[in-house]
This record gives C-alpha cells, structure tokens and sequence, in this order.
C-alpha cells in the first residue's frame, strides 16, 4: 500500500475485491496485512487470508458451494430476472446498469438461493451477490429471498442467508423499500412456524438490507470486521460533524452493543453453522469431515475467531 | 394568514400581496374596494388551480416539506377525542420524533401513532426533524403490541425525512429495530390504516408503515431515499435533486398508479397548510371509512390478506 492509501480511512480504500477477479493473476495482494498471496490458496482458503485472517469479499456461488454438502441441490427463483418498471435513468440507463452487471457477475439479480442440506440436514441457504450491483435488494431479491422462505415453511428446513450488501436498489424505488416489509413479513411467518433462520452478515450490510431481513435471524452471526448498520459512516459523519470512534460499524462493535451474537471466522462457518442448526432442530450434533470446508487448520485463527462458538 | 411561500408559487405570492394591501388601503380609505379584491381573489385561485394542476415531483417534495405543512399532533387535535399522549419505548428513552398515545375516533377507542416534526427552531431541535432514533420505533413497537392486546385498530401518520444518521442511533440498534417492526406490524392482529401526511423517507417512514391500508396526501411523497440523497450517489450532486425526484417516482399519483398505494386523499387547494381545518375534515372523513371496512373483516382474514398484499410487492420477469 502506498503512503497515500495508508493515509486513507479504511472504508474507502479500494478492497481486494477488484484485484482477485484479474483473471490471470497468479498472485494477490491481502487487502488486510498487504501480503503478496498465491491465488490458488487464497482460493482453497474461501478468500481470508491465510497470513492475518483478513476476509476479503467471496461470490455469492463460491460461498454456498463452499457451505452446503456438494448433493442434492436445487436453485429457487432462478427464472426470475429484474425490469425496468420506473424507466429509471441516472447518468446511466437502469436497463443497461442490469445487463453491464449480468455479463460481469453471470447472474440474473443480486441474490442466489438454494435448497440443499448442510451436514446431512435439510437446508435453504440464501446468499448476496455483491459483485451484481453492490448485492442491493429490488424486486428480485425480495422475491427470491421469499421463495426461499416459502420453501422452509413448506418442508421445515432451517433458513441461512448471507447478507452482503449496500441496501435498497435506489433504481427500483419504492418497490425496494416494500420489499423490507415483504422479506420481514415472510420472516415472521416462520418465526410463527417455530423454523430456525440463521442471519449471517457479511461485508458490508448496510441500509435496507441491514434493516429488515439480516437483523431478524434467531441467530445472527456476523464475520468478522464486516461494516454493518443502517445510515453509511460517511452520511453519519456528515450529519454529526465528527471523526467517527475506532471500529465503529464493524462486527466486533455490533457484538459489544447487543446487535449480533456471534462472530464466526468463514473457515469454521460451515461446521458452526451445522452445529447452531442441529441444536435448534433437536438433532445430534453433526460429524462433519475436515476437508468439507476447505483447509481450515493451516493457519493460525484470526483473533476474532475466538468469539466465535466452538465448532461442533 | 401569513402564508410561507414557495419558489414555484411566487406568481400567487405577489397577487395575494396586492389583496392583502388593498384590504389595509380599503380600511383606512373607506373606499369600497370589496369588488376589486373579489376580483383579485378570483384571479390569485384560477392561478393557484393553474400553477398546482401540473406540479413537478420536486415541487410536490416541497409541499410535503412546507414549513407550514400540518403534522401529526395537528390532525390529532383536530380529529380525535380523549387523546392521551403515550411516553417511553421502557428501555432507554422517550423519542419525540414518534409520538403515539390512545384516543377515539368517533367514539372507538383506537392506537394512534405518527412522526413528529418541530415548528419552531426549538421544537424542531427537540423533535429532531421527525428524525425517529431506535427507541422511537422501539416505543411505536410497543404501543403497537398493546393496540393489539386491547383490540384497538392502529392508525399510523407518517411524515419523516428519514431514519437519524447518528452513532447512538448505530449503537442502539438502528437497523434492528426497523426490522422488528416490519416484522410484528405484519402479522399484528388488529386493524392497521397508514397515511403518509408529509415525507414518507425511506426505513424510517416504513417502520410505522406496514398496514392493511397505506393512503398517501395528494402532496405528500414516499421514497426509498430523499431525491438530495439519491441525487448525491447516482448523480454524484445535490443539485440534480429534481431530476431524482422525477425518476423516483415519489408522488401520490404515480405510487395509486403504480398499485404501492391504496388511495389517495385530496387536498385543499394550493396544500393541506392552506386549510388545515378543511384537510383534518377530509381526513377524519376518509380513516372513519376506511376503518369501518376493516372493522367488519374477520382477523385471520385481515392478517391473511395483509400478508397477501406484501407478498406480491415488486416487479420482475419470470
């Protein structure tokens, strides 16, 4: 990092993200410690860094191959894809800003859900696209995510979602601001149900994401130093006129004030997760193979990761 | 009545200047002026008609903002009985950007809850802008259990520019609290009837706003973000705000027209701060209705098709 990167606050320097989709690089830079890192292993080490644990952004895809079993699995709400009901044009045309984020991302919207099992038992898992437009939540998302809802009431299994995202997609208006009170209400109804769902928030979770579906887990677990919350820091900051304190935002901040229950490193996501999930379904504790999570045991855990539950 | 005018109404403002001059003239003179201000009168309204039948999104988000715009505890005084100011969320404070209490509608006790904004520099300061911070939503969440407890219908006014941006709103849980009032007011087994009377901005509106019927003012706006806002990150300046506003889609029209919102009720001419009496009227007139319909609907089915109503927001293929 140059001296004029250093000099820049974390939040908006330029994450690793861009660097590891250069598709021929061999090398990447940790976006943590700085350390020249090969490809291939940061890859088999689901993105964190195997020198200072840093995590760096992860595929939606990546992330859930990596966090259910490899069979059987069936994708929800795939079919569907965005529109432009608004014709909304900024310097951009939404309808083009929807086809540039398909080609690059090879997704239809911001969320990929599906139906699989974890550890032997019976899932849905949700996860957030970043890449596909800051991961924000429009009508597809909010439709996807209620599929996957529907599909847990249908069949009891335990709901996951890992949220990363900037928000409310601004491009579809009002009906992105209803759909907090739709994914909310789907929530409720399997609350009701007494089904289990995991909130997993990961880097960042911001706005109108933040603020209906990820913070309504029974469980939320967060990785570590994700941004998470509401208002974004540089709005707080122009509206309070202050530096903000060290770390706010961030997982660990969100664990000290009550918001979250636990940090959990993404090497052990899959095993603590199929913990959480056997206990909450009354099941025996799950044996899971150490492999099925990528190496976990190589490198030493980030200091965060002792927050996280043991895993089972 | 001293009347606050905006940019856009300009035109009306010099009129009605040139009225309220000739009445004083008329009154020292003893001039019979009456004919002439008749006249002007006459003229300053077909105006207003004119210049208020095709207003822009931005000069709507105006209205909706007008200094002089009646808030909540103004429609309270003027269609409710009994009203009896609630305090608390019992866990960190009391929000004055949230106000709620029990009252009676026509004689049925009902749950009223809404944001509320200052009028003057201090209460404006104390109400934080209609700024609701967590324990806002936390004492709305809290009125809106025992409305259900009590079986008392749940009638919420929304007018915010917008959740607070503030550490401690962050370290109390902000977003949580949000989210658990979409949560509980969807499946809440009491009648809920929302109206936006100003700002309907974003999650902070929302939170109060998940109901069996959401009616908009004809001047009132509801946005997932503020036009300055999204003018800021798409277009990278404040100043496109109008432009923002007009993509956003924010207005009564084009949200009943859209199917986001259930009704929309009229105002008097030139906007509700015009003639508060008359919209408090219109307003009293409008939730009685729609408050007898949902009182004759059984329970199950009002949750049922609450839920029904959510569940088919939003656009897409496939």
């Amino acid at each position: 990092m140059s001296w004029f990167e250093k000099l820049l606050p974390t939040r908006i320097r330029t994450e690793g993200g861009s660097k590891h989709t250069v598709p021929e690089g061999l090398w990447t830079k940790c976006s943590g410690c700085n350390a020249v890192l090969y490809r291939n292993e940061l890859e088999r080490n689901l993105e964190v860094c195997p020198k200072c644990g840093y995590h760096m952004r992860i595929d939606a895809r990546r992330r859930l191959e990596a966090f259910l079993d490899p069979e059987p699995r069936e994708e929800l709400g795939e079919e569907l894809a965005p529109v432009d009901i608004l014709k909304f044009r900024d310097s951009k045309r939404y309808k083009d800003r929807i086809v540039q984020a398909q080609k690059a991302t090879s997704e239809k919207d911001a969320l990929v859900v599906l139906k699989g099992q974890l550890a032997g038992m019976p899932v849905v898992a949700a996860a957030f696209e970043f890449r596909f437009m800051g991961g924000s939540m429009g009508s597809v998302v909010g439709e996807r995510f209620v599929r996957g809802v529907d599909a847990s009431l249908e069949t009891g299994a335990p709901l996951v979602c890992f949220s990363a995202s900037g928000g409310a997609r601004m491009q579809e208006a009002l009906y992105s601001l209803l759909q907090m009170a739709k994914t909310s209400a789907a929530l409720a109804r399997l609350s009701k149900r007494g089904i289990p769902f995991i909130s997993v928030l990961t880097d960042p979770t911001m706005g109108g994401v933040s603020a209906s579906l990820a913070m309504l887990g029974d469980i939320n677990v967060a990785e570590p130093l994700a941004l998470i919350g509401f208002a974004g820091p540089r709005v707080i900051e122009q509206t309070v006129r202050e530096t903000l304190p060290e770390g706010f935002q961030r997982s660990e901040f969100l664990v000290e004030h009550g918001a979250i229950d636990l940090i959990v490193d993404r090497r052990k996501m899959r095993a603590t997760l199929a913990s959480l999930v056997a206990i909450l379904t009354g099941r025996p504790s799950p044996v899971l193979p150490p492999a099925a999570n990528g190496p976990a045991g190589d490198s030493p855990p980030p200091p965060t990761a002792e927050a996280a539950a043991p895993a089972g | 009545m001293n009347l606050n005018f905006l940019d856009f109404e300009q035109p009306i403002a010099e009129l009605e200047a040139k009225i309220e001059e000739l009445r004083y003239v008329g009154k020292d003179a003893e001039l019979n002026i009456s004919d002439e201000v008749a006249r002007l009168q006459k003229k300053s309204d077909e105006l207003t008609r004119s210049i208020f039948s095709s207003l822009s999104p931005w000069q709507v988000s105006q209205l909706a903002r007008h200094p002089q715009r009646p808030y909540t505890l103004d429609y309270v005084d003027r269609i409710f009985t009994d009203w009896q100011e609630l305090h608390g969320d019992r866990a960190f404070a009391d929000d004055p950007a949230i106000v709620g209490g029990l009252a009676r509608l026509d004689k049925q006790p009902v749950m009223v809850i809404g944001h509320q904004k200052g009028r003057d520099t201090k209460e404006k300061i104390h109400r934080n802008f209609g700024m609701p911070r967590p324990e806002g939503y936390r004492k709305a969440l809290r009125l809106m259990q025992m409305a259900e407890r009590f079986r008392l219908p749940l009638i919420t006014f929304i007018d915010t520019p917008g959740a607070y941006p503030g550490v401690g709103a962050e370290e109390r849980g902000q977003s949580e609290a949000i989210a658990r009032n979409l949560f509980v007011m969807s499946e809440l087994r009491t009648p809920v009837l929302c109206t936006v009377i100003g700002e309907g901005g974003s999650g902070g509106a929302l939170a109060i706003g998940v109901g069996d019927r959401v009616l908009m003012m004809q001047y009132a706006t509801y946005s997932v973000i503020s036009p300055e806002g999204c003018a800021s990150i798409l277009w990278k300046s404040a100043e496109k705000a109008p432009d923002a506003a007009e993509a956003l889609g924010i207005t009564s029209a084009r949200l009943q027209e859209l199917g986001l919102v259930d009704g929309v009720i009229e105002e008097p001419l030139g906007g509700a701060h015009r003639d508060v009496a008359a919209m408090a009227a219109a307003l009293r007139e409008r939730l009685t209705q729609e408050l007898d319909v949902l009182n004759a609907v059984p329970l199950h089915d009002l949750v049922e098709s609450r839920y029904r109503r959510l569940r088919q927001y939003g656009a897409y293929q496939g």
